[in-house]
This record gives structure tokens, sequence and C-alpha cells, in this order.
């Protein structure tokens, strides 16, 4: 990467604002996106990582990108982690460790379905979600 | 300068822009309680004595940190204030031990004083003293931890005004302790036993180690011959511990004292100077005309010597082998005089009285004090010690009738009194070493521009045409200055920037020093230097090389300045010492 | 493949309590009664943060939001919502409009939470810089840089209304100006990150799900005050947030948005990280600034103030993450957007760590003026175990207990002092009826002893001498002159300590001495812990009439204390007792007491 002048970022922030809302990832439309807050990683999210990762892998299931992020807020409940896919709300699970991994992929990924017990809210609405000022 | 007007307590009072509410209570005659606040540091804020109100203003302020602002009217004292700062009192006497009776610092420690002027009467709090060894390792300065207030003063001390950093904040909370760095002693740490730290502490936890009982011992034993010798700075400062006004000049009543106490000879380390000043004075016209390297630095300070042979080994070349004046005199003490009076220089104790702790390691440092075959200086005391002494033995100082030193080796000029101050070694030098490179009397002895109570002091001194540049520090955290100039001039190659340099441990030179009464502020210093400068001009001889004793010694004994006589008994050799043990 | 719709019913402590199962039971049986079981899924979910409006359920897609329902409404909400697609309007929270929050934007009503300095935590991914950009990240650095003067700045920071979240709430524009106005060749720019707050972890999340927040609002600040160099001062045991914002400086610095020239306008910053060695007084900022530079994290009198002579004795505008964290979106969104959240004494919003006897602990932003209530008993979810509420501890070590009555205060700087407490930083630890509050003033008091630097006397001897106090107190040793003594002390501290440390650590007495002075009383005068804390104070005793022999207890017992024939009433020997604990664990008639 190279330094950038005025122009690039804001096209950069253009090209990247546009990605962000397709949900886009390098051809991937699903996404699973992991807590990895020292709260999350404590409880547990570095084993819930590596088990989505291959679950997906002994699953063949090549449409998923597993990402992360900071802390969600839900301390009780870590590790969290939400799941997006085209045609069903955007969930976010808490309390989730291997097994409730493998689930996850099972029912929310391939099967479409919500997976009980485990489903939390993310704390707030998102105040850059309509952008601009 | 900007003024600034306020109130103190309804008095108005104008003081200059930035002054502390502590200075402009100063100013308006209000006192405001302090403790940990000492005019030679710059205000920790650590005892909370000092908070005053501001009217208009919610928060309480601290009066040693805080400036004054233009109109403001400050209120020292309240019920409030009065009842914050004695539970503040009181917790310190919690912690601290209730043995005033036993303690060095009984009737001149500052927390008594402050617990008499509150009228503590009852204890409160659960008493809950940490108990911890002394550390009884330095020759010079023993320390107490038991009895600290951890006010930081003396680490202030150590590090910002001597730049020795021996004394280190150590632990945390109630565990802290103001101590040498690694669990060390003071023995094994950078420090250079100035004593700085003991004239700070406002209690009794670092202090000079007293060897009065030793003097005593000395007088004591009938098969001993006991002489003393006074160094110029004492003059000036024993009286304070009697009442006199700060810098009387109490030459002849100490002389007595000495006598009454009884010492069986009492000579003068003054004459010493002066003998000090024929060899170093020799010695720089020496290194001046024969290229010999430059600058030459003064070596009579003990704790500057240390100081430079822990943290400036290179400059070993520079140093003066000239002894100090007290290992002069213990020299030609127990050679010259014992020959002269016929007496077993074995059976003579020398009992040095210095304003220094310093002094106390500098007797025992190597070999080289000891060249007349004996230790040359057997004990030295502080004038702090002395002041014990003669009240113990019941003298009524203050009304003692004056007498003279012994003779020969008590005799002294203004030069040599001069040597208690900082920039009177560079006077007495200038004034010797004129005659010795011009063969003139330099006209109107007094070097005004040497003078003066700067940190570092630059001057130059037209010799007969050579320009003599000079250098003069006190306080050692100034030395460093000075001696980086001289390494980058060194290391560039060029020119050294000085020829002479005077540096004084403590902030003002000897009168200072970390053995004298207790008054570590600039108008005391002010006084004992105006004490010395007024002895020196009621002085009949004022150069070195005119005091007709010392003619003597080199025509009887010595023969010339740096003879080899002379190099045997009043030079010595300086070694690399390490910071840490 | 995927249902029409998904109905959410909330299976949190609070929600289940009010009857959730039974709903999610009739929801279910209405589905296959109306014949659309295929076509939904019904779930039950965690706590969704309502707790005083349960039990709640949520249809998705649409977002609906029902509030109190009874397993009655399950067959309008099938008929209704999901086969006839229209919300069952009277269920629904939204109808009431008059909610506080209606002028302000985006902020929908069910959720009591506004995420301004956590606005990208559990949104994007802190280790690539191209997402944090994509939320219009570095877009308040180029109105910064490009659009506006350093007085436009000090404006817009004026019009927010930002005030220091550090804890004392310090106006951030004055700050900033006061630094702006020095003339000096050389000026810093600090974050505090030395977050050391027992329980506190908000700095930590921010700097670890949002680090180019920080990058971006130092990198603001130093170009409205004229400085070029800037330190983050973080505690080392915070190494994930450390290796987030190395991460992060290097991709600013590969993009051009920190270094030389920052995106072409010719303004060059940077920023070093500075590690701190875990000294909770370090979090004060003269100390902190003492540490920067090498020196014993000690704090030193103000006047002068950092912001006029701080590093080197330069200007130094030091902030804390939370606040630093604002700052982008205030130069994003503008100052007048970010005024109108929040109350008339304080605007933005605050992040609490929600710890203690809580149900939902965790990190949580409301908007300034939310009162303690919404906090514990919505967000929160309420008390634990169902337990009673006791008092909430704001402001950490500094900071004072809220009891009951006070908590409907809204949460803003001056109304939290004005009951005793103050904001802080932002720990927030609730207490039940099993806490003795003499124990938990002299827990927090451990604290700030520990953590006294021991410079000054006041705080070095007051505390400790607090604390013995305290101790004597809770061995029932205590009289009531001690309550005197601490009083005593408490305010020779507040009035001469030198830092805040020293200043607010008696708060946690004095402000329990305040609100439970019937608990000193009882330790005091009846030697007697109503909580059961205080083991000195205890006594374990067994209930003859409820005790059926089992032997249980005196089986498990360690010291052998307890003592008693198969089918015999037991009894406790008080001498041999250590107050374990064990009997009443498991005892399974409840028939030992502590007393």
């Amino acid at each position: 990467m190279a330094k950038m002048t005025l122009e690039e970022l804001r096209k950069l922030r253009a090209q990247k604002q546009d990605d962000l809302q397709k949900r886009d990832i390098a051809g991937k439309d699903c996404q699973i996106i992991v807590g990895m807050g020292t709260c999350g990683i404590a409880a547990g999210a570095k084993v819930v990582l590596d088990a989505f990762l291959k679950e997906l892998d002994d699953e063949k299931i090549e449409n998923v990108a597993v990402t992360q992020t900071g802390c969600m807020g839900l301390c009780y409940v870590e590790p969290t982690i939400e799941v997006v896919v085209p045609g069903m709300p955007d969930t976010i699970y808490g309390k989730v460790d291997a097994d409730v991994a493998r689930k996850i992929v099972k029912e929310h990924i391939v099967g479409k379905k919500l997976v009980t017990d485990h489903i939390y809210d993310r704390p707030s609405v998102d105040i850059m979600k309509n952008g601009g000022r | 300068m900007s003024v600034v007007h306020v109130k103190i307590n309804g008095i108005p009072v104008e003081v200059e822009a930035g002054s502390t509410v502590l200075a402009a209570a100063k100013a308006a005659g209000v006192k405001i309680p302090t403790l940990c606040n000492q005019e030679d540091l710059k205000p920790t804020a650590s005892c909370g004595l000092c908070i005053v109100k501001m009217e208009g203003s919610p928060k309480i302020q601290r009066a040693c940190a805080s400036p004054v602002q233009e109109g403001a009217s400050y209120i020292t004292d309240d019920p409030e204030l009065f009842k914050a700062r004695k539970t503040v009192i009181e917790m310190i006497l919690s912690t601290h031990p209730a043995e005033c009776l036993t303690c060095i610092r009984n009737q001149n420690c500052e927390l008594q004083q402050l617990a008499a002027e509150f009228g503590i009467r009852e204890q409160p709090f659960t008493p809950r003293v940490r108990r911890l060894p002394k550390d009884e390792s330095s020759p010079s300065i023993i320390t107490d931890p038991s009895k600290c207030i951890k006010c930081g003063r003396c680490v202030e001390v150590c590090q910002d005004l001597q730049g020795v950093y021996a004394l280190e904040f150590i632990g945390r909370g109630d565990e802290v302790q103001m101590v040498p760095a690694c669990g060390l002693n003071l023995s094994e740490s950078p420090c250079v036993k100035c004593g700085q730290c003991a004239a700070h502490c406002p209690v009794g936890a670092i202090y000079e180690r007293d060897d009065t009982d030793k003097v005593r011992d000395a007088i004591y034993d009938a098969d001993k011959i006991v002489v003393a010798n006074m160094a110029p700075s004492v003059r000036v400062a024993i009286g304070e511990g009697f009442g006199l006004p700060e810098g009387t000049v109490t030459t002849g009543k100490i002389y007595t004292a000495l006598r009454q106490i009884g010492f069986d000879k009492v000579f003068d380390t003054n004459f010493a100077a002066d003998l000090t000043i024929m060899e170093e004075g020799n010695e720089l016209v020496h290194r001046l005309t024969h290229g010999g390297v430059l600058p030459l630095m003064t070596s009579c300070c003990p704790a500057w010597t240390d100081y430079m042979e822990k943290y400036y080994p290179d400059m070993i070349p520079n140093f003066s082998t000239a002894k100090s004046p007290m290992q002069m005199q213990g020299a030609v003490t127990k050679t010259y005089w014992a020959e002269k009076a016929g007496i077993d220089p074995s059976k003579i104790v020398n009992v040095a009285i210095m304003p220094c702790t310093a002094k106390k390691f500098e007797i025992g440092r190597d070999s080289n004090m000891s060249s007349s075959g004996f230790q040359d200086t057997d004990i030295s005391i502080t004038s702090r010690e002395l002041i014990r002494m003669i009240k113990a033995k019941g003298i009524d100082f203050a009304h003692l009738e004056e007498s003279d030193a012994d003779s020969p080796i008590g005799e002294y000029t203004g030069a040599g009194t001069i040597f208690g101050n900082t920039g009177g070694v560079m006077e007495a030098a200038i004034r010797t070493a004129y005659f010795a490179v011009t063969g003139k009397e330099l006209e109107g002895v007094e070097v005004d521009s040497v003078r003066g109570p700067e940190g570092v002091r630059t001057a130059v001194v037209d010799v007969n045409g050579l320009k003599l540049k000079v250098a003069i520090v006190s306080g050692l955290v100034n030395a460093k200055q000075v001696m980086e100039e001289v390494r980058k001039a060194r290391a560039e190659g060029a020119e050294p920037p000085y020829h002479f340099i005077e540096v004084m441990a403590c902030k003002g030179g000897c009168i200072s020093g970390g053995g004298q009464p207790y008054a570590s502020n600039d108008a005391n210093r002010a006084a004992r230097t105006a004490g010395l400068y007024s002895d020196d001009e009621h002085c009949a001889k004022r150069c070195s090389h005119q005091n007709p004793s010392i003619k003597k010694i080199y025509d009887e004994y010595l023969g010339a300045p740096l003879s080899e006589k002379a190099e045997e008994l009043l030079h010595t050799t300086y070694q690399q010492r390490p910071l840490y043990k | 493949m995927a249902v029409r719709n998904y109905i959410l019913v909330c299976g949190g402590t609070a929600c289940e309590s009010s009857r959730s199962k039974e709903i999610l039971k009739a929801l279910q049986d209405e589905a296959v009664k109306q014949g659309v079981a295929d076509d939904i899924q019904i779930v039950q979910t965690g706590c969704f943060g309502f707790c005083e409006q349960g039990p709640i359920v949520k249809v998705l897609p649409e977002d609906s939001f029902y509030v109190k329902v009874q397993p009655s409404d399950a067959a309008e909400l099938i008929a209704e919502h999901v086969i006839k697609g229209r919300e069952v309007k009277r269920l629904l929270y939204d109808k009431d409009k008059a909610s506080k929050h209606a002028q302000v934007e985006d902020i929908k009503f069910y959720q009591k939470q506004f995420r301004i300095v956590l606005r990208n935590c559990g949104f994007i991914d802190p280790e690539n810089i191209n997402e944090y950009i994509a939320r219009d990240g570095y877009s308040g650095l180029e109105r910064a840089l490009f659009e506006m003067t350093p007085e436009d700045i000090i404006n817009e920071l004026k019009t927010a209304g930002l005030r220091g979240r550090g804890g004392a709430g310090f106006p951030t524009w004055m700050k900033w100006n006061f630094s702006r106005n020095v003339e000096s060749d050389i000026k810093y720019v600090v974050c505090n990150a030395d977050e050391g707050d027992p329980g506190a972890y908000m700095d930590r999340s921010t700097l670890e799900g949002d680090p180019h927040s920080i990058l971006e609002a130092m990198t603001i600040c130093g170009k409205c005050i004229g400085a070029h160099q800037g330190f983050i001062y973080i505690r080392a045991e915070y190494p994930l947030a450390i290796r987030r914002l190395e991460i992060a400086m290097k991709q600013s610095r590969e993009l051009g948005l920190l270094g030389k020239d920052i995106l072409g306008s010719g303004f060059d910053f940077d920023i070093e990280i500075r590690l701190g060695a875990g000294a909770f007084v370090c979090g004060e900022e003269t100390a902190l600034l003492q540490s920067i530079m090498g020196h014993r994290g000690m704090p030193v009198p103000r006047p002068p103030f950092p912001a006029v002579k701080g590093l080197w004795e330069k200007p130094t505008v030091i902030n804390n993450v939370e606040t630093w964290a604002n700052i982008p979106v205030i130069m994003h969104k503008g100052g007048e957007w970010f005024s109108k959240i929040g109350d008339a004494d304080s605007h933005g919003t605050k992040v609490f760590a929600l710890t203690g006897k809580i149900c939902n602990s965790g990190l949580v932003e409301v908007p300034m003026g939310t009162t303690l209530r919404e906090i514990v008993f919505d967000i929160g979810g309420g008390i634990a175990n169902g337990k009673k509420f006791k008092a909430v501890q704001t402001g950490g070590p500094s900071g004072g207990v809220i009891t009951s009555e006070n908590l409907d205060t809204p949460i803003d700087f001056g109304s939290l002092i004005k009951i005793g407490s103050m904001m802080g930083s932002g720990g927030m630890i609730v207490m039940d009826e099993d806490d003795c509050m003499v124990d938990v003033a002299k827990f927090y008091l451990n604290f700030t002893v520990d953590e006294s630097c021991g410079k000054c006397m006041p705080c070095r001897i007051g505390g400790k001498t607090m604390l013995a106090i305290l101790d004597k107190i809770t061995a029932g040793n205590g009289t009531m002159k001690d309550m005197d003594l601490l009083t005593e002390i408490g305010e020779t501290m507040r009035k001469s300590a030198l830092c805040a440390l020293g200043q607010t650590s008696p708060n946690p007495i004095i402000s329990t001495m305040r609100f439970f002075r019937d608990e000193y009383l009882a330790h005091i005068v009846d030697k007697r812990c109503p909580a059961g804390k205080c083991k000195k104070l205890v006594t374990y005793t067994i209930d003859p009439d409820k005790c059926k022999g089992c032997t249980a207890c005196a089986r498990r017992c360690p010291v052998e204390a307890i003592s008693g024939s198969i089918k015999q009433p037991h009894k406790i020997d008080t001498t041999k007792c250590i107050k374990c604990g064990t009997c009443v664990k498991v005892c399974k008639f409840g028939a030992i007491s502590v007393h």
C-alpha cells in the first residue's frame, strides 16, 4: 500500500463501503464474525474460531468468510459471534462453544434455520449505518 | 518584573508574579505550616499541611505549589484548615516513633516543633510504626528509616541538588522508603557523603555519624596529646547553636571553648588552606606555563572528589594533586609540628572540626591519608557535633573570652578563611598565582568577578595579560554542566573552555556543608559568606604567600612548593570508583 | 430454505420468570393449529435487555418488537402477523412516541443503548483499516485537515459539549484551547489508556475493537493544537490492545494517515506507545506524564496544568481513551448532532462496565441522563438469582454507592456528584443483599491503599489508618469513636491529599457510612454482620426443628465442629467452627443459619 492523497482515501472509502454493503468478501456471500476481544478470547473464542474453520472445511462449504471483530459488549454470554446469511436476519449468537459452532454451521448456514437458545440481540443500533452527517 | 497584588488573611501584599502563595504569605508576615517544603527544593507538595483557601474557589490549594493570582484573597487558617492540618500531624505522629528524648534531632526537629505548635496532647490513632534497621554502613551518614516521614526531601536533594542519585523512592504506599536502589546500603551506593540529605531532613531519619565519644575518650586519655584544627566555615556557624546572629564570626570563642573542652593544642585549618594555595596555586602556574593538563580542578572538597572518581573518572588528570587543607594540616601536625614540639607523633590525636560529613570518609580514604606514618587526621567531627560537645561541657559560649590559636600552624591569612565559601578557593588562588606569575602583589585583593551565590559562575581574570578563564561551581548537580563542556572540548580537540575550575559539593560552599547547624537557605548562606569575607577583611595579611608561618614552614621544612617533601606529605592520587558495589 | 418469519421469544431470566416458556409453547401450538408451522421458526433467545417490558417477542424480518406478551396473545400474533402480515399494534413498543429519545434520529425505541464510542466494536475487524475507513473512519480527520481551522475544531467541540470521560468531566474544548494558545515549538498529545479501576474494561474493549478511532482522534488534536507527536500510555497487561494498536499504527503509516505529510496536507503527526507497569496511580495525569518521561510515576502538584506545561515542560493535551473515541464522530457528524444526545448537564454517551450481582454483565453505552434503574434492570436484566438489589458502586474506588432510593437519578456528571458518587471512568458494580457494605468499603480502600504511590502523607497514612479502623470494625472491635475518626480522616484526605487518588479514596467509606449507617452500627454496637460476610462476626447455628439428623454436615465439616447422632438434631461448636460455610452448602433442609 502506498501513501494516499485525500482523493485516494475518498475513493477507497467509497469502494469499501460498497463491499461492506454487499457483505461480499472475495466472492463469499456468508460471513461468520467472531468477537475476539480479551473477554471473548478468555471465554474460548479461539476454540470457537478453530471449530468454525474445521467444520466449514470438513463440510466443504466455501461461500463463508470467517472474520474477527472486537468485543460486542455481551460479556455475560461470551464467546459471541455474528452470522450473516443472505435472505436471513443477521444473527448474534452467545455462549458459543465448539459444539454450538458446528450446530450453527449445520442448522443456520446450511439449513437456513436459527439455532435456538443461543440467540442474543445486538445491544444497540448502528449510528454509522446511514453514514453522512 | 511584573507584580501581583493579593490579600493574605485580609492583609494586602504585593509580590513578584509567579510567586507562590506561601511566599506571598511570608511577605505578609503570615506563617503557613509546612513540613515537606524546603527553600532549596522545588515543592513536592507531599505533606499537605500548607493547604489554603482562595476566596470564591471551592478548591483547596497547596500554598507551596500554587502561584498567586492577581487580585485573589487567600485564607490561610480557619477551623476547617486547622482541623485538617492537625489531623495530618496526628497521623504522621502515629507512624513516627515517639522517641524524642533519645533522638539526635531532639529540640531541632521540624515535626516535634509542629506537634508543639499545634498543641497535640493525645494520640487519637493507633500507633503504627514500621521498625526498619538503621543503615550504619557509611562512615559519614546514618539513616534510620523507622523515623523517616517520607517527605522526599532527601531524594530531591540527592537527585536534583546534587545529581548523585544515591537515594531513590523504593516501594509504594505504606511501604515506600527513601533508600539506595536494589536493596544496597549507602556505602555500596553512589553516595558521595556530602550530607546534604541530613542537612535537609526535617526529622532524625538521616544524620551525621556521631564521633564525639571518640574525641572525649582521647581527651580523657592522659597519654594522648589531643589537637584540634578548625575549618574556615566552622567559625561563622557555631554561634547559631548559641543564639548568636547568623554569620557571626566566633573564631576566638571557639578556640577558648576547645581549650575548655580539653584540647591540648588548638590549631586552625586555615593555616593549611594557605598551604593548599601555595601548592595548588603553584601547580596551576606550572600547568599553565609548562603545557600541563588543563583545566586544573580543585580537590579540597571530598564529596566532589568522590563524585569525580565515580561519575567523571576521566577528569583524574585534571585534578589538583594537592590534598585538602584538613589532610595537609594533619600531615604537617604529625611531622613538622611534632618534630618542632618534640612530641612523639604516635601520641598525637588530631581532631578536625569540619562543616562536612564527607570529611569523616576522607580521613581514611587511602594510604595517602597516612603520609606522616600515622593516620594524619584521627577524627573528624562536624560543627553540629562540636556544638553538642560545647553544650555538654556546660560552656556559656556566647559570653566566652576570645583567645588565639596555637603557633605555628594556627596562623592564617584572609585567603585561607575564604576557603569556606564558593569562589573563595578561586580567589585565594588568584591572589597567590598573580604573585607567582608576576612577582607583584595583586592590587586590591578582592576579585569580585569570582564572588557570588550562583551554582555556576564563570569569569575571565586578567593576570598580567594572561586571560585566566575560570569556572566556579557549587551544588554538585551544577558540576555536570561544566564537566560536559570540558569533555566536549576535549573530544573535539578544542581549547579547554577553562583554565581553572573550583567545585564545592554543597550549595554556597562549605558554609552550608552537610555538617553545619540546620539552616539550609539562601539568607543563611549569604550571612555566613558575609561573615567569612569580613574575617578576610579583618586579616592583616590577605594572601597565602604572605603568611609568615607559611614562609617559615617552607624555609624550615618543606623547601619550596611542589618539592619532593611537599609532594610526599601534601599531595595525593585518585582512582576510579564504581558507582555500585 | 429460509422460512417466512422467525419468531424470537426472549428466554432471559427476567422474561422467563414472567412466563416466556408458556408463550413459546402457545406460539408453537398456534402455528400448528393455524397451519403455518413449516413457514416459520420459533426460537428461544437470550436476554434482549429490556426486561422491564418483558416478556418480549420479536418477529423477523420485520423487526417487530412486541412487549408484555402473554400466552393468550399467541393466536393473534400468528393469525395477524404471520398469516396476514399485519403487525399487532397494541403489543408493539413503538406506539409510545413520547419517549425522550424521540427527537434523535436512528434510535430505535426498544434499545436503551446508544453506541458512539463503541460504534465499531463488534462491527469491524480491528486489524483491517479498510473496514474502519468504510465506516466513515478518517473522514473526521479529512475535515480537520482540509476544511477546518484549529479554531473551527475547538468550536465544534464546544458545540458538542464533550466533557472528559476519565472521571472529572472537564470540558475537552477548554483543555485543547489552553494548549493551542500556549506558544511553543513542541507540543504533545497523550492518550491515557492506563485503565485500572477494579472491574473496569471499557478502554480495553475500545482499543481492541476500534484502535483507529484513537489514532484518528489524536491526529485531529495534533492538527488543532499544533502538536506533531503523540503518546499512547497503555498498561502492559493489555497485550491484545497493544498489538492491535501497533497493527493499526503500521497500517495508518502505510496509507499516509500517520507520519509525514498526512494525506498530502503538509501536516506531520506520529504516535508512540509507552507501556505502563500496572501502577493504578499512573492513570492520574501528572503521574502518567512522569512515567512517560521515565521517572517514577508519582503525581506532581498542579498548576502548572499539563495543557500548559506537561511532557518535558511542553503543552500537552491528555485525554482518556473514551474521550478520544468520541472525537472522530463529533468531527464527522458535527457537534450539533452530538449535543442532542444526553441531557442538559452532560452531552453524549457514557460507557460502563456493568458487573457484580447482575444478570447481564457487560459493556454498555447509554446516553447521558439514562437512569441507573434502566441500566441495572433493563440492560442488565436485574439482580442475579432473584436476590434483592442493594446498591451500585460507580466511579470505582473513587466513587460512592448509589442506593435504591436514588435509582432514578439520571446519570450525568452533576447528578452523580449530588448523590455522593461520581462518574469515574465507568466501572459499575452491582451489589445485592448478600454484600456487606462495610466489607465493600474495605475492599475499595484496600485497593487504593495498595495503589497509593506513597508520596503524600494524607493519602499514605490516612488510607492505611482508615483501613486499620475498618479491620477493627469488621472484627467486632469497633467503637463509636471509630466512626468519628473515619469521618475525620476522610475529610482530611479530601482536603489535603495531593492527587485525585488520595482525595477520593475515602469516598466509598464516607458514602457507605452515609447510606448504610445501620450496617456500621450493627458491626459496632451489635457486633453482627447483617450480610453474614464478616467472618469474625458471624456464627453458624443449626435450627433443631429443621435438622433431620442426616449427618451430612457433620461428615463434611473440615474441623469436626458439628456433633450429633443420626436422626437427632445436630449442634455446632462455635469455638471450633472456622466459618467456612460448607455445612450451609450441604444441608438439604436449610437448617443451618448464619447470623
